[in-house]
C-alpha cells in the first residue's frame, strides 16, 4: 500500500502532489525551481568536497582538481552550481519574510518574486564577472 | 530553544505538530539564517582564491577566521541540506521502505562528507 492510500484509508490529511498546480504561474514555478535547486545543491557538495579533499591530499592532488574545475565541464558545473546557490539564498530570504507574516499578498509574491530572480542573476554575474577578473 | 517558540496554549490544544515535527522546521530555519551571510562571504572567499595555487589557497584558509568559518559554512550547509532532502524524500519517496532507506542513505552521506570536509579544511589550515 502507498503512503497516499493509507492516508485516504485512514481519513488522514494528505497534502496536495505537483499536478494540482499550475506548474507554470510564475509562483509555483519558482516554488519548485526553488526545491529542485536546494536537491541540486545537495548532490553539488560533492564537488565542494573533493576541492577541499584534494586540497588536503597536497599540492599534487589540488592542481590536478584546479585542472578538472578549471575545464570547461568543471566551469559549467560551478556556474550552475553558483546559480543555484544565490536563487536559493534569495528565494530562502523570501520564505523567511513569510514565515514572519510579511509579503503574503498575491501582487507582493510576484513583486517579490520578480525581485529574488533579478537578485540572484545579479549575484552570480557579479561573482562570475570579479572572479574571472581578479 | 525551539521551546520557546511554541505557546503553551498552543501545546496544550495540541495546535501543530504532535512530535518532532516543529524542531526540523526551527533547525531548517536556523540554518538558513545562518547560511546567508556565510554564503555571501564563502562566495567571497572563493573569488578571492579563484586560480589560486595550492600555496595561496592553504594560506588564505590557514587564516583563523577564514577555516572557522569555512567549517560553520559546512556544518550548516549539510545540516541544512540533509533537512531540506528529507523533506523531499518524504514527500516523494513510495513505499515507505524505499522511503527509509533513501533518508539513511542522505543521512550517511551528509554526516560523512561534511566531516571529511571539515577535517580536510583542518588538514589545510594547521598544515601550513
Amino acid at each position: 500500500m502507498t503512503l497516499l492510500e493509507e492516508r485516504l484509508k485512514r481519513g488522514g490529511p494528505v497534502s496536495p502532489h505537483l499536478q494540482v498546480y499550475n506548474m507554470f504561474a510564475l509562483t509555483s514555478f519558482l516554488s519548485i525551481i526553488h526545491r529542485i535547486f536546494g536537491a541540486a545543491l545537495f548532490v553539488g557538495t560533492l564537488l565542494f568536497a573533493y576541492w577541499v579533499i584534494s586540497a588536503a591530499a597536497g599540492p599534487s592532488a589540488y592542481d590536478a582538481a584546479m585542472g578538472f574545475l578549471g575545464s570547461w565541464f568543471g566551469y559549467l558545473l560551478i556556474f550552475g552550481w553558483s546559480f543555484a546557490l544565490f536563487y536559493h539564498m534569495c528565494n530562502g530570504v523570501r520564505h523567511m519574510l513569510w514565515d514572519t507574516g510579511r509579503i503574503l499578498s498575491l501582487p507582493e509574491i510576484y513583486k517579490s518574486g520578480y525581485a529574488m530572480v533579478a537578485c540572484s542573476l545579479t549575484l552570480t554575474v557579479v561573482a562570475w564577472a570579479l572572479g574571472l577578473s581578479l | 530553544m525551539a521551546k520557546m517558540m511554541r505557546s503553551d496554549l498552543g501545546t496544550a490544544r495540541a495546535l501543530g505538530s504532535a512530535r518532532d515535527g516543529f524542531h526540523h522546521w526551527w533547525i531548517e530555519r536556523l540554518t538558513a539564517i545562518a547560511l546567508v551571510p556565510l554564503t555571501l562571504w564563502f562566495a567571497c572567499g572563493v573569488i578571492s582564491v579563484a586560480g589560486a595555487d595550492y600555496a595561496e589557497f592553504a594560506t588564505w584558509l590557514g587564516k583563523p577566521w577564514n577555516a572557522g568559518l569555512m567549517i560553520c559554512f559546512i556544518s550548516a550547509a549539510f545540516l541544512h541540506g540533509k533537512m531540506g532532502m528529507e523533506v523531499i524524500i518524504e514527500d516523494y519517496v513510495e513505499p515507505r521502505c524505499a522511503q527509509l532507506a533513501v533518508k539513511i542513505f542522505v543521512n550517511l552521506m551528509a554526516f560523512a562528507l561534511g566531516i571529511v570536509s571539515v577535517v580536510s579544511v583542518l588538514i589545510v589550515a594547521l598544515r601550513g
